[in-house]
């Protein structure tokens, strides 16, 4: 066994999955807390990475745009929630499903109208473009950059969540609005807050792919399906459950894709275990959430206490 | 004496029924004011209807000299109501600590306010507990903690809906006392409850409620005199 690609497909696996932690980790706060469903959390992920593309253009400094973009995309969050998502809380599922299924077209067709048909790369500065070497073992700076980075807010996220007054209130939130407001808390502007941060944890992940990938139009609708698994085998509303099965689902579609195949050799015919792998693959993290909905339908990890 | 709360002839709706039918009170400050009557005669919709959580289609509500009625809850709130809730619905994914913490604040400027240290030596059995979440303490812990939380929104007028209702006969003393201890320190109170001989020791001024309307309102002596108020609104 080639322990080396081993190890560089779960470093792959750990990066996809910390991706989807920074997408699914708004989309479940804003699902578990203001119990809306929105389709277009993966608008934001693009719209990050097209901040990022021109903003790197204009300043010359990938972190700079970095920063500039995720605060551009909180504000973009901001806009949104106060002029339609606000007006969907009190409409049902379907509703917010058909709006925000609107609303990607919307995005989807600005993106074309301002930014073009064409993608857009993101060149990085040459101190994030190399590689690392450790012994044997050659894995590209960037990704590792991605990793850490993801790692540190998720730390950031748990802090805030579990041990500031802001968490507390988005918790409280989470299991009673109408006594959160009764006891004085302003509950619109609480979550007009957990959506645009949503939205921002949206856009950083959809900036940190795109230098690898490119800022394409659509990037976030593929993307968002996932993250959707994440909140749901996590448990909805938890970020420690989203944390968890990001880098749990990350993992196996990774995994999947590259052993797969190998591992049905051991008890099929080459040609069979070929044909098959790529579809199971593709399948393996459906199987793994139905299997999840069927022994434990709040997910993995629920929040404490959640009703 | 001033006047902390006055509701005038308000009428509210849950959808189509309606369940308050120009129900009028007043709280004077450093009262304590008891509202009575059978279950669903418009008790929590009246605490709803000052609260803002379901607002008066007519009438007015005045906190002191202002308009309150049409304002959203926290806007009420934080001008100085304190909201402790039927069911006590305390916060069950937040550690004691937390639902103390959470929406705690001083809006009304009061000196000497309420914070963690004070409240826990106010109600010390929450003490052991800080570290629990709300849904692992017993019943009464929770009464004390919802009491708790109000309080540390430092408000001026303190609401109480179904006091201690179906606590356990110790528990129930304990919170009588609280309140008690409270009106000594010229709390201002609205509290709902079934247990009359206790709030006849401790309130100032009754109002009967009775299909959504006051029928009757006195003190406590004048309530004593009374027997018949009481079989026939009560069902004591």
């Amino acid at each position: 066994m080639d322990w080396n690609l081993l190890l560089t497909q779960f470093l792959n696996g750990l990066q996809l999955g910390l991706l989807l932690f920074l997408l699914a980790s708004g989309l479940t706060l804003i699902f578990g807390i203001m119990d809306f469903i929105n389709l277009a959390h993966g608008s934001f992920y693009m719209v990050g990475a097209y901040f990022c593309a021109t903003l790197t253009l204009l300043t010359g400094s990938f972190v700079l745009a970095l920063l500039m973009s995720v605060a551009g995309v909180f504000v973009v969050g901001l806009v949104i929630e106060a002029s339609i998502v606000r007006r969907l809380y009190q409409h049902d599922h379907l509703d917010q499903v058909l709006v925000t299924f609107g609303l990607i077209l919307c995005f989807d067709t600005l993106v074309h109208l301002i930014w073009g048909p064409e993608g857009m790369a993101i060149p990085l500065p040459r101190l994030l473009d190399g590689q690392i070497t450790v012994g044997s073992l050659v894995f590209p700076t960037y990704r590792v950059i991605i990793i850490v980075s993801g790692l540190l807010v998720a730390i950031g996220l748990y802090v805030l969540v579990m041990k500031t007054r802001l968490g507390m209130l988005i918790r409280a939130g989470a299991s009673n609005r109408v006594m959160v407001s009764a006891l004085g808390v302003n509950i619109n502007r609480l979550f007009m807050i957990v959506f645009a941060l949503g939205a921002a944890l949206a856009g950083l992940s959809g900036l940190l792919i795109a230098p690898i990938t490119e800022a394409s139009i659509g990037m976030g609708n593929e993307i968002i399906i996932l993250a959707f698994v994440v909140v749901i085998v996590g448990g909805i509303g938890s970020i420690k459950g989203a944390f968890f099965s990001a880098v749990l689902i990350g993992l196996i579609d990774t995994m999947g894709r590259s052993y797969l195949d190998d591992f049905l050799k051991l008890f099929m015919s080459i040609q069979n275990a070929e044909t098959a792998a790529p579809a199971l693959s593709a399948m393996l993290i459906y199987i793994l959430m139905a299997v999840i909905l069927a022994v434990r339908p709040q997910g993995l990890f629920p929040p404490a206490g959640a009703r | 004496m001033r006047l902390v709360l006055e509701v005038h002839d308000v009428t509210t709706f849950y959808g189509d029924s309606q369940i308050l039918f120009g129900l009028s009170l007043q709280v004077q400050e450093g009262q304590v004011v008891t509202l009575l009557g059978r279950n669903g005669m418009g008790k929590t919709t009246t605490v709803n209807s000052i609260m803002g959580i379901v607002p008066p289609r007519e009438g007015e509500i005045r906190y002191g000299s202002r308009l309150i009625s049409g304002l959203p809850p926290y806007r009420i709130s934080n001008l100085g109501i304190g909201l402790v809730p039927e069911g006590r619905q305390i916060f069950p994914n937040l550690t004691v600590r937390e639902n103390l913490l959470a929406t705690a604040g001083n809006m009304s400027a009061k000196k000497d306010p309420w914070d963690l240290e004070r409240v826990l030596a106010f109600l010390p059995s929450l003490k052991a507990r800080l570290r629990n979440l709300g849904n692992h303490l017993s019943g009464g812990e929770q009464q004390m903690l919802a009491i708790g939380r109000a309080l540390m929104t430092n408000p001026t007028l303190l609401i109480l809906d179904e006091a201690t209702e179906g606590l356990a006969p110790l528990v129930r003393a304990e919170i009588w006392s609280r309140l008690k201890l409270l009106k000594t320190e010229g709390q201002s109170i609205l509290l709902i409850d079934k247990n009359l001989l206790a709030l006849m020791r401790l309130a100032d001024r009754h109002y009967i409620i009775e299909k959504g309307n006051i029928v009757w309102s006195g003190s406590s002596r004048e309530l004593e005199a009374e027997p018949a108020l009481k079989a026939r609104y009560l069902g004591v």
